[in-house]
């Protein structure tokens, strides 16, 4: 009865990160209010996070509140505070374009949910059950250390070109 | 079998999330609003990942390293993407993408 139970809070639970994540998304996306747009986008991370819990790995999962909640959502707000003021009305939005955008996302929706469903997904003969944060360290340091350190270069050259482009225009 | 417990929910979430960022892309005017559909399509890849790294791979680290990959592409691309809307807004005075169109041929 117990086991019953906890099985059904967790499968609770998960509704509730799959409501946020796919209601997340939609608040990121179709309202016109960029501000609803951060929030929501802010949403479906958090859900993200929840949906990585589920697949097991707490590490990733307090990862990506730190890095993508914390940092780049908050990056997001900057901009938007620096940018063009919210009162003013857009300009009209034509119904053709949108349903464009609608068709295309339509069409590789069906194709991508056709590809996962008609595939048969085979597990690896041999599966470790090691899901340590120093494994995680381990192959950084070893396995992927080139890709590990072409990354950290790639955030330094981000990090100057950022401030390169936001400087120029700017007087001296 | 438990809802959660199988693949094809997670890979079905993902396809989900993916098509919805994809609409932001095309159908948004605004830059921002863009830039955050991007992040979106971003986290559908990344959670493809992490599920095949619970329910297929060989090790269960490599899927986690290759999201942490990915967030950190994630973030170099945001700050890129926010510094250009920046300048775009002052040389225009508007973060619409239909106005930024000076090298139109």
């Amino acid at each position: 009865m117990s086991v019953l139970s906890t099985e059904s809070f967790a499968q609770m639970a998960f509704w509730v990160v799959v409501g946020l994540t796919i209601g997340g998304a939609c608040i990121a996306v179709f309202p016109r209010n960029i501000l609803y747009n951060v929030l929501g986008l802010a949403m479906a991370l958090s859900g993200v996070a929840g949906l990585y819990l589920y697949l097991g790995s707490l590490f990733i999962a307090l990862m990506q509140l730190l890095i993508y909640v914390g940092a780049i959502t908050i990056a997001i707000c900057f901009a938007i505070m620096l940018s063009s003021p919210m009162y003013l009305p857009g300009p009209p939005r034509s119904p053709l374009k949108l349903l464009g955008g609608l068709l295309g996302a339509g069409g590789v929706f069906a194709f991508l949910l056709l590809l996962t469903r008609r595939t048969t997904w085979v597990p690896a003969k041999e599966r470790v059950n090691d899901w340590s944060i120093k494994t995680i360290g381990d192959f950084l340091l070893t396995d992927y250390v080139l890709i590990f350190e072409v990354i950290s270069l790639l955030l330094l050259v981000a990090m100057l070109g950022a401030i390169v482009t936001a400087r120029n225009g700017r007087g001296t | 079998m438990l809802i959660f417990n199988r693949l094809e929910t997670y890979l079905f979430l993902a396809v989900v999330l993916f098509a919805i960022g994809l609409y932001g892309v095309l159908a948004r005017r605004n830059l921002i609003a863009v830039l955050i559909s991007v992040e979106l399509m971003l986290n559908a890849a990344s959670l493809n990942f992490m599920a095949f790294n619970r329910f297929l791979a060989p090790h269960p680290a490599v899927g986690q390293v290759i999201a942490l990959f990915i967030m950190a592409v994630a973030a170099a691309e945001a700050a890129i993407a926010l510094s250009i809307i920046v300048a775009v807004y002052r040389k225009l005075k508007s973060i619409n993408a239909e106005h930024a169109s000076e090298l139109r041929g």
